[in-house]
């Protein structure tokens, strides 16, 4: 061969193969489509992180008045002097219906999912499953309404008070994050390998001891997930709860007084201030503080799930 | 044997759980649609609302929240596809990547008006789109990655690895491996988180309130040129949607028919939804008996 | 080349076709018209709702878009350009952090707050100490007031809402009503009243309606004739502020709200007054002076 012919068959022995070129291609369409994520992700963290520090920053409110403080009306100064920025009363509303409502929520979802995946996949798949699914796409609204008209006055007439409180905004968001939790543990549920099963029951256990010892034990991080998206949910859930939980900017006396989450008072508040103003900046601290609870059940869910599973 | 007995009634006691749930679910879906039922007809669901006289329909926000879903799912399910399979397939397993997944984690719990307000900042006053269709996708999808990049990641893992190794051992590149076999293996499981977040999409309100806007302006169904502005598919336009159309008359509402406008609303998006759920799954399986040639 | 590769160039030059085809014979923006945005006061958007309803109908090819938001909203919105018209319960001089220099005032309406209370207080009229002693927290009973065993439930509008601040400032001569509830909008609060033995609250006169009862102030009872003569004393404008004087549709949708047709029927049915028909003005530092002919 002449050497042109070689120089030719060598850079085309050289260069990247078709399926090579492709194979780059598409790891980068993928890589950037993760990164395009967190662009968004950190935009938005860096976003509310900026409004919310502008209250200590730019207005001068000190971290002590916020975290410590029960009194909420940014603006005024309550009667020691200090000014009115206190936001310990929507943290302990928040917490505390969230983790009712995941606490009442845990066990109803489990077993459901349990039934549906071990005990009837049949009937689980056919009739559950879509039931399941709906019920995820009722929006908000259509659940605080509910709430207002059927929780409320069952609330007033079993346990006394007003009907709004604490237990109203548990019972809502119970039923709004089963759904969630309830699938997702599905999911988790089904990606345990049937040779578990087959192994433990080859081994003589009963179905329950199967399902309880081997089953839940191998999910167990999968069902956390599960557990910290319905948290995540009911944490950030807004309009439901504001409806039925009554909006008061107290301290919560009790389940059936009049108390305010976070997200309930953000969402109220959000269209009644100006932009720039202590009010404003007041009310994206709060999501600030919604940002970092978020964060700390994250981590904490994760801890637990590391402690507590099957080593694969 | 004792632990018969216990796994006899332990099994009970889940069935009991299981009939708890479907009777809240079944009170719940009964309440809606018996009260909500008897005020939907043919005109309901295509006269355009009322602000303030009787016998206001929801034709265009039932338009609307379709057209908003379907663009909304088009945008973010390549993103969410690919950053699942990045993370799943590529990503190393350090502290870096941990981060990044709770971070995504992190922002599926801002509440939805915190995303609607930031959409609001963003694409309505910054980017100048205006209470638009596009503001409303934009953020919609802000608010959809999350939950779907996680599902997408899932269901990915749970293809089991002996695929892989078998595209590999073919031939294939790893990416091909990915599209060719992983993907559709893991189909359903992505179909499902593909619903799941449509369902969540439709009803969603509080997002949209600020971005796709609370007006509805009326629609020349006969222009279908996307650059007009009162066509149905112009991207431009404000677009009240049927959740924030519920939303707005429980709020504002001064019209004298406003709980049935509003039980009928639900009613119809219920079921919606429903209706949208069952076809989705059944395209889904055909899809999948086709591309692994189950039947 | 191979088909697949053949149908997919088809497909792209039928879709640059078909956009061009569309971008081409698309509406030119003389026959389309304008579209604006009007933001702010909730309770000013079922008025303007209603009336760009009217508006669109005779004039096909122009939209106008109501945003709800609150007064704040609408104000800081206004200012910065980003709508054409901010609607608001209060003065933009009220509200701190709006610099009102650039903004113009269009006060198109007057509306009246009247307390509402459930059905089944017992209840129908009240002194203004009896209501600022029920909403400051002192009055914890109806029967204190000679209605029903009923322990009072107070609900309030948010923070900054217009509504509310008219009804501290001139209802509750200045008093700051008790940390009790607060929902954002006036339909949620309705409904909470009237499902809630012993509630109380207040409502722009639109809201009005059977399944709640209002409350005589004073021996006056809240109509829009009271209004009128200021013996009803909770009422404020409703301002569209735009930023600059308008032009184009702001200025044809603004003087058609000023129109005959509108100001006499379509605000006796939802329940707002024309200025024009007010025999007091008010300027925004609360000072009364009697209107001067109009």
């Amino acid at each position: 061969m002449s050497n042109l012919e070689n120089k030719k068959l060598a850079s085309q022995l050289l260069k990247k193969s078709k399926t090579a070129r492709y194979e780059r291609f598409g790891r980068l369409i993928s890589l950037a489509a993760l990164l395009l994520i967190m662009l968004v992700v950190v935009s938005i963290i860096v976003f509310v992180a900026s409004k919310g520090i502008s209250t200590f920053t730019n207005d001068h409110i000190s971290l002590k008045d916020f975290f410590l403080g029960t009194i909420w009306n940014p603006g005024t100064n309550t009667p020691s002097g200090h000014p009115a920025v206190g936001a310990l009363p929507m943290i302990i509303g928040s917490f505390l219906v969230t983790l009712l409502a995941a606490l009442v929520a845990t066990p109803f979802a489990i077993g459901t999912a349990v039934y549906m995946t071990e005990i009837s996949p049949k009937r689980g798949a056919k009739f559950l499953q879509p039931v399941i699914e709906l019920l995820v796409g009722i929006p908000s609204v259509v659940y605080g309404f509910i709430g207002l008209s059927v929780v409320v006055p069952f609330v007033r007439n079993v346990f006394g008070g007003s009907g709004f409180g604490i237990l109203s905004g548990t019972f809502v968001l119970f039923v709004m994050i089963l759904p969630t939790i309830v699938s997702m543990t599905v999911d988790a549920l089904k990606s345990v390998p049937k040779y578990y099963r087959q192994a433990s029951l080859a081994l003589g256990a009963t179905t329950w001891q199967t399902i309880w010892k081997v089953v839940l034990r191998s999910a167990t991080p999968g069902i956390l997930t599960a557990i910290v998206f319905g948290m995540a949910r009911a944490f950030g859930e807004a309009l439901a709860v504001q409806m039925v939980i009554g909006n008061a900017a107290l301290m919560p006396q009790s389940l059936v007084s009049p108390a305010s989450t976070l997200t309930s008072v953000l969402t109220s508040g959000m269209g009644n201030t100006v932009m720039g103003s202590l009010q404003n900046d007041a009310l994206w601290s709060l999501a600030l503080v919604l940002l970092f609870m978020s964060l700390f059940f994250n981590l904490l869910v994760h801890f637990i799930g590391r402690k507590g599973a099957f080593k694969k | 044997m004792k632990t018969q007995s216990q796994s006899r009634f332990a099994i009970g006691v889940l069935k009991g759980i299981a009939v708890c749930v479907v009777l809240i679910l079944a009170f719940l879906l009964g309440y809606i649609f018996i009260t909500g039922l008897p005020n939907v007809s043919w005109g309901f669901l295509t006269k355009p609302a009322k602000a303030f006289q009787a016998g206001g329909g929801v034709g265009i926000q039932l338009f609307n929240s379709f057209y908003l879903l379907i663009l909304a799912m088009l945008i973010s399910t390549p993103i969410a596809l690919g950053a699942a399979i990045y993370l799943n397939e590529y990503a190393k397993d350090n502290w870096f990547t941990s981060t990044i997944r709770t971070m995504i984690e992190i922002l599926s719990s801002l509440p939805s008006v915190v995303v609607g307000l930031f959409g609001f900042l963003l694409f309505v006053v910054q980017f100048n789109y205006g209470f638009s269709i596009l503001s409303g996708a934009l953020t919609l999808t802000i608010f959809n990655l999350p939950l779907l990049t996680r599902s997408m990641e899932d269901s990915l893992a749970s293809v089991s690895d002996d695929q892989r190794q078998g595209g590999l051992g073919l031939g294939l590149s790893k990416f091909e491996t990915i599209t060719h076999i992983v993907v559709p293996a893991a189909l359903p499981g992505i179909i499902s988180g593909m619903i799941l977040s449509s369902g969540r999409i439709f009803g969603e309100a509080a997002a949209l309130i600020y971005t796709a806007g609370q007006s509805a302006p009326a629609l020349n169904f006969g222009d279908w040129n996307p650059f007009n502005i009162d066509s149905p598919l112009s991207p431009l336009r404000p677009a009240e949607t049927l959740a924030v159309h519920i939303w707005k008359i429980n709020s504002e509402g001064i019209m004298p028919d406003l709980t049935q406008v509003s039980s009928g609303a639900s009613a119809v998006l219920v079921l919606a939804i429903l209706i949208f759920n069952l076809s989705a799954r059944y395209f889904g399986r055909k899809i999948f008996e086709k591309m692994t040639s189950a039947k | 080349m191979r088909k697949q590769t053949l149908i997919n160039i088809c497909i792209g030059i039928l879709l640059v076709f078909g956009v061009g085809y569309a971008y081409t014979t698309r509406n030119s923006s003389e026959t389309t018209g304008e579209s604006i945005t009007a933001v702010g006061s909730t309770a000013l958007q079922p008025l303007v709702e209603a009336a760009s309803e009217e508006y669109i109908a005779s004039h096909p090819g122009m939209f106008i878009n109501v945003q709800g938001g609150g007064s704040g909203t609408g104000l800081s919105q206004i200012e910065s350009g980003a709508v054409q018209m901010g609607n608001s319960d209060l003065f933009a001089e009220e509200k701190s952090g709006i610099n009102s220099q650039k903004l113009v005032d269009h006060r198109v309406a007057v509306v009246g707050v009247a307390p509402i209370v459930n059905k089944d207080t017992g209840v129908g009229s009240l002194t203004t100490n009896q209501l600022i002693k029920v909403f400051t927290g002192k009055i914890t009973n109806w029967q204190q007031l000679g209605g029903k065993n009923i322990p009072v439930t107070l609900i309030n509008r948010s923070q900054g809402s217009g509504t509310r601040v008219t009804f501290e400032e001139y209802g509750l001569k200045g008093k700051e009503s008790a940390v009790a509830q607060e929902q954002d909008s006036s339909g949620t609060v309705r409904q909470i009243v009237s499902t809630t033995p012993g509630a109380i609250s207040y409502v722009a006169f639109g809201y009005l309606n059977k399944s709640v009862a209002s409350v005589k102030l004073n021996g006056v009872a809240p109509t829009a004739a009271n209004v009128k003569n200021n013996r009803w004393k909770i009422w404020s404008y409703e301002h569209i502020y735009t930023n600059g004087q308008p032009k184009g549709l702001t200025k044809s949708f603004l003087s058609f709200l000023n129109s005959r047709h509108i100001q006499k029927e379509l605000f006796q049915k939802l329940g707002y007054i024309s200025v024009n028909d007010m025999q007091y003005q008010r300027s925004w530092d609360g000072k009364i002076s009697k209107e001067v002919g109009e």
